[in-house]
C-alpha cells in the first residue's frame, strides 16, 4: 500500500522545497519536497517539527491531576485528551460503571467538543479551500474572504462552534480546559438554568448540521472526479464502535477494516490495544508511525478519523445521521471510499450525530443529578479509548502504590494518521506537482490534502529519547575534540 | 474611652493595645495583601508582600503596630509594584503550574497575583528540581508550590506539639523538611492543624483533587480582598 517516494535515492542532487508552516491545520508541521532538474518529484515528507513531552513529565505527578494537565496539549480539543484519560484513570479508581448522570454528562461534553471541533475545522480551516478553489486568490482563502462572500454560512460555522462551546463550558466548567470530568465521574451535572439555555438552541443546531451535510454534498457531487482522486489511496481503517455495531463517539471496543471494507478485527478491548498496536519511530519525524502488529509497519498502517468511523460502524443511532450514513455508504459502493476529500463528507455527517445527540441528552433528566462518582477496588493501570474529532485517542497510564503516574503512553488520533497523511501528500504530488513549475497555488494542493485531515500536530509529537542528536565539541580552533550521537532508534554512538 | 484610630488609605481605623497594623486592618475589613501571615498564628514578617509605609517608612504590618493618628499608606503603586515584584520572584522560584494545580482557584499565592495584577512572571525560571513526597497514604508534599511562609512549621510546632516540618537550607537554598526521610515516617496526621494551613498547595489530601467545580472554587466567588480575613 504504501509509496516510494519516503526517501530519494540521492537527496544531495535535488532542489528542495519546504511548505514551512502548514496553515490552517493546529500545531506547526512543515512538508518538504525534493525536486530534480525536471520538476520530478523524487521525495515528499510530512514533518512534525515541534517536540511536546507530555509522556515523560506526567511521570512522578499525582494520577488525579493528569485529567486536567494532559488536555493541555491542546487547546482545540482538550476535551477529548480530559475525557480520555479519565477514562483510563477510572480503572485506577475501581469505577467499573459510572453514574447515568456522570456518564451522561461526560457524553454530553464530549459531543459539544466534537459539534465545535468539525464546524470549526470544516467553515474555518478548509471551506475557503473548497467554495473559493485550491489555487483560488489567497488573499481571499480565508475565514474573512468566506464572510464577505458567503455571510450566511461563515455566521452558522461561527453560531456552530459556539455552541458546542457552551456545551462544554456547562458541562466542564469552561469553555476550554474544563475540570470537572474526575477519575470515576464528574465533579458537576447541570442545572435547570444551564440546560434550559442550551436546549433553547438544539434544533436550530441540528437543522444547521443537516444543511452543512448538504453543502458538502453538493460540492462533493459538482465535482465527483476531483473529490474521489485527490490524493486517493487505499488504506485499512480503525476505530471504535459499539457492542452493537454503532457509531459509540465516547466508548466502545476497536474494529478494523482492510482496504476492501473487510472486518479485520472486532471487539477489542481498550485494555488490549498493546496486543494489536505497535509503533515505530522514524528519524525525521517527532511523530510516531503506528501500525497493526501482525500486519507490520510496512502494511499494517491504518487511516483514522471520520471517513473510518462512519464507514466502519454498523449504523448509527440518531436518525438524520443514520439517513446521510446510508447515503454516503450507497454512493461509495461495496467497497470503502478512501478519498482523502470525503473526509469533510463524513465530518458533517459526525457533526449532524453530535447535534442530535446533545439535543437528546439534553432531554435526559439524568444530565441533572447528584450522583456523580464511584469508587471501586483500586487499580494500578488502565487504558481510555475515545474516539476524538481527528480519530481514535488512546490514553494509557500505570499507577504505582503512593498513587504517582509511573508510565504513560499516549497514541493521539493525528499520530495513527502519520503514515496515511504521508501517503495522501505524496499522491497529490505525484498527481498535480510532478514535471510542474511549482506555484503557491500548486503547493496549497499539498496542505488541501493534509487538512482533509484535520490533524492537530501539537498533540502529536512524543517520541522521547529517540530522536536523533548530535553533540560536536570543538576546541578553540574549531577542530572536533569528541563526538557523540544518537541514531533514531536510540542507539548512541560514539566517536 | 473609644479606641485610637489610624488613617489607613485614607479611611480611619480603629486599634486596639497589641494589635498590629495588618489585624486592626482586618477587624476593619480593610485588605493588606499578605502571604505568610496568618490570624491564628504569631507574626514573623517573612514574605514582606504586607509592607506598608507607616508615617513614610517601610515596615511590615504584620509585624508593626499602630499609633495614634498614624498615615498608613497600602493600597499604592510604589509598594504595589514591589509586591508584584515579590510575587513574580515567588512564582519563578518554584513550579507554579496554575493550568494543571488542583489548588488553582483556591490558592492564596494565585489569588494575591491577580489581585495585584500580575500578568507575567517576568523573571527567567528557575524550574528547580523537587521531587514529590507522596508516601503517606492519606497527603501528599509538593514542594514545588512551596513559598516557605513556614506556617506548617508553626503550625506542627506549636499547636500540634510534633515538630513535623522545618526550613532547612540559607538564603536562596532554604526549603521545606520533614523530620524524617519521608512523611510517612513521621506523626504527621491527616487531623494536624499543619494539614490545613498551606496558602499554596504543597500539603495536600490525596484523591480529592479537582472535587469543587469551576465556578464554586473560593476565589471564583469573590477576589481574595474581598473576603473577611483577606485569604
Amino acid at each position: 500500500m504504501s509509496n516510494s517516494l519516503e526517501t530519494a535515492q540521492h537527496p544531495e542532487t535535488l532542489r528542495r522545497i519546504a511548505i514551512d508552516p502548514i496553515s490552517r491545520v493546529e500545531g506547526h508541521g512543515k512538508v518538504t519536497i525534493l525536486l530534480d532538474e525536471n520538476n520530478h518529484i523524487h521525495q515528499v515528507r510530512l514533518h512534525i517539527a515541534e517536540f511536546r513531552g507530555f509522556e515523560k513529565f506526567i511521570q512522578g505527578r499525582p494520577y488525579w491531576e493528569v485529567p486536567v494537565m494532559v488536555q493541555r496539549l491542546c487547546g482545540i480539543c482538550p476535551v477529548s485528551h480530559h475525557l480520555a484519560a479519565s477514562k483510563a484513570l477510572d480503572a485506577i479508581v475501581g469505577a467499573k460503571q459510572l453514574t447515568p448522570t456522570a456518564d451522561k454528562i461526560r457524553r454530553l461534553m464530549h459531543h459539544g467538543q466534537m459539534l465545535q471541533s468539525h464546524a470549526l475545522h470544516f467553515f474555518h480551516l478548509c471551506s475557503p479551500d473548497l467554495l473559493f478553489g485550491f489555487d483560488s486568490e489567497v488573499s481571499q482563502r480565508n475565514i474573512v474572504g468566506i464572510a464577505a462572500k458567503y455571510p450566511e454560512t461563515a455566521r452558522r460555522g461561527i453560531l456552530l462552534r459556539k455552541y458546542g462551546q457552551e456545551v462544554i463550558r456547562h458541562t466542564a466548567g469552561k469553555r476550554i480546559h474544563g475540570t470537572s470530568s474526575v477519575p470515576g465521574g464528574v465533579n458537576k451535572s447541570l442545572s435547570l438554568a444551564e440546560r434550559d439555555e442550551l436546549l433553547k438552541d438544539s434544533e436550530e443546531m441540528v437543522a444547521w448540521s443537516r444543511d452543512a451535510v448538504q453543502l458538502v454534498k453538493e460540492l462533493h457531487f459538482k465535482n465527483s472526479e476531483l473529490y474521489n482522486s485527490f490524493g486517493a489511496f487505499s488504506a485499512n481503517i480503525m476505530s471504535l464502535t459499539a457492542a452493537d455495531g454503532s457509531m459509540d463517539l465516547y466508548d466502545g471496543q476497536l474494529r478494523g477494516r482492510d482496504a476492501a471494507g473487510h472486518i479485520m478485527f472486532d471487539g477489542v478491548k481498550d485494555q488490549d490495544y498493546t496486543t494489536l498496536i505497535a509503533e515505530q519511530v522514524k528519524n525525521w519525524s517527532y511523530m510516531k508511525f503506528p501500525y497493526l502488529k501482525t500486519l507490520g509497519p510496512e502494511q499494517g498502517w491504518y487511516r483514522v478519523g471520520p471517513l473510518s468511523r462512519v464507514q466502519n460502524c454498523d449504523f448509527i443511532a440518531t436518525p438524520l445521521a443514520e439517513i446521510e450514513r446510508r447515503e454516503f455508504i450507497a454512493y461509495s459502493g461495496k467497497s470503502l471510499l478512501h478519498a482523502p476529500l470525503a473526509y469533510h463528507w463524513t465530518r458533517m455527517i459526525e457533526m449532524l450525530h453530535a447535534a442530535e445527540t446533545i439535543r437528546d441528552l439534553l432531554h435526559d433528566n439524568d444530565i441533572m443529578g447528584s450522583d456523580l462518582t464511584v469508587r471501586g477496588e483500586r487499580g494500578f493501570e488502565g487504558v481510555g479509548i475515545i474516539e476524538a474529532p481527528r480519530g481514535t485517542l488512546i490514553h494509557h497510564y500505570r499507577v504505582d502504590e503512593n498513587d504517582l503516574i509511573s508510565m504513560c503512553n499516549l497514541i493521539v488520533s493525528t499520530t495513527h494518521n502519520n503514515q496515511a497523511m504521508n501517503e495522501a501528500v505524496r499522491r497529490v504530488a505525484q498527481q498535480y506537482l510532478h514535471g510542474h513549475e511549482i506555484t503557491e497555488g500548486l503547493l496549497n494542493h499539498i496542505e488541501v490534502a493534509i487538512r482533509a485531515f484535520d490533524p492537530c500536530l501539537s498533540c502529536a509529537t512524543h517520541a522521547l529519547g529517540k530522536m536523533p542528536l548530535e553533540v560536536e565539541v570543538l576546541d578553540a580552533s574549531g577542530e572536533q575534540m569528541s563526538y557523540l550521537a544518537r541514531a533514531g532508534d536510540g542507539a548512541s554512538i560514539n566517536c | 474611652m473609644n479606641n485610637p484610630t489610624f488613617t489607613l488609605d485614607g479611611k480611619t481605623i480603629p486599634f486596639t493595645e497589641g494589635q498590629t497594623i495588618i489585624q486592626a486592618a482586618i477587624a476593619a475589613s480593610v485588605y493588606i495583601p499578605h502571604l505568610c501571615f496568618n490570624p491564628e498564628f504569631k507574626a514573623h514578617g517573612s514574605c514582606k508582600l504586607c509592607t506598608v509605609k507607616a508615617n513614610g517608612r517601610k515596615t511590615a504590618s504584620c509585624t508593626a503596630q499602630p499609633q495614634p493618628d498614624m498615615i498608613v499608606e497600602s493600597n499604592i503603586q510604589e509598594l504595589n509594584d514591589e509586591r508584584r515584584a515579590l510575587l513574580q520572584m515567588l512564582f519563578v522560584e518554584g513550579n507554579h503550574f496554575c493550568p494543571s494545580c488542583e489548588m488553582s482557584g483556591q490558592c492564596q499565592l494565585q489569588a494575591t497575583a491577580y489581585e495585584l495584577n500580575m500578568m507575567s512572571p517576568h523573571f527567567d525560571h528557575f524550574f528547580p528540581d523537587r521531587p514529590l513526597d507522596a508516601s503517606h497514604p492519606e497527603y501528599l508534599l509538593d514542594f514545588n508550590r512551596c513559598i516557605l511562609c513556614s506556617l506548617c512549621v508553626q503550625a506542627s510546632r506549636d499547636v500540634d506539639g510534633k515538630n513535623v516540618f522545618a526550613l532547612a537550607g540559607r538564603g536562596i537554598n532554604s526549603h521545606l523538611i520533614v523530620n524524617a526521610s519521608q512523611l510517612a515516617e513521621t506523626g504527621f496526621s491527616g487531623d494536624d492543624k499543619a494539614a490545613h494551613v498551606c496558602p499554596v498547595g504543597v500539603i495536600l489530601k490525596k484523591r480529592v483533587g479537582f472535587v469543587v467545580p469551576v465556578g464554586q472554587r473560593k476565589y471564583d466567588l469573590l477576589p481574595i480582598s474581598a473576603l473577611a480575613k483577606g485569604d
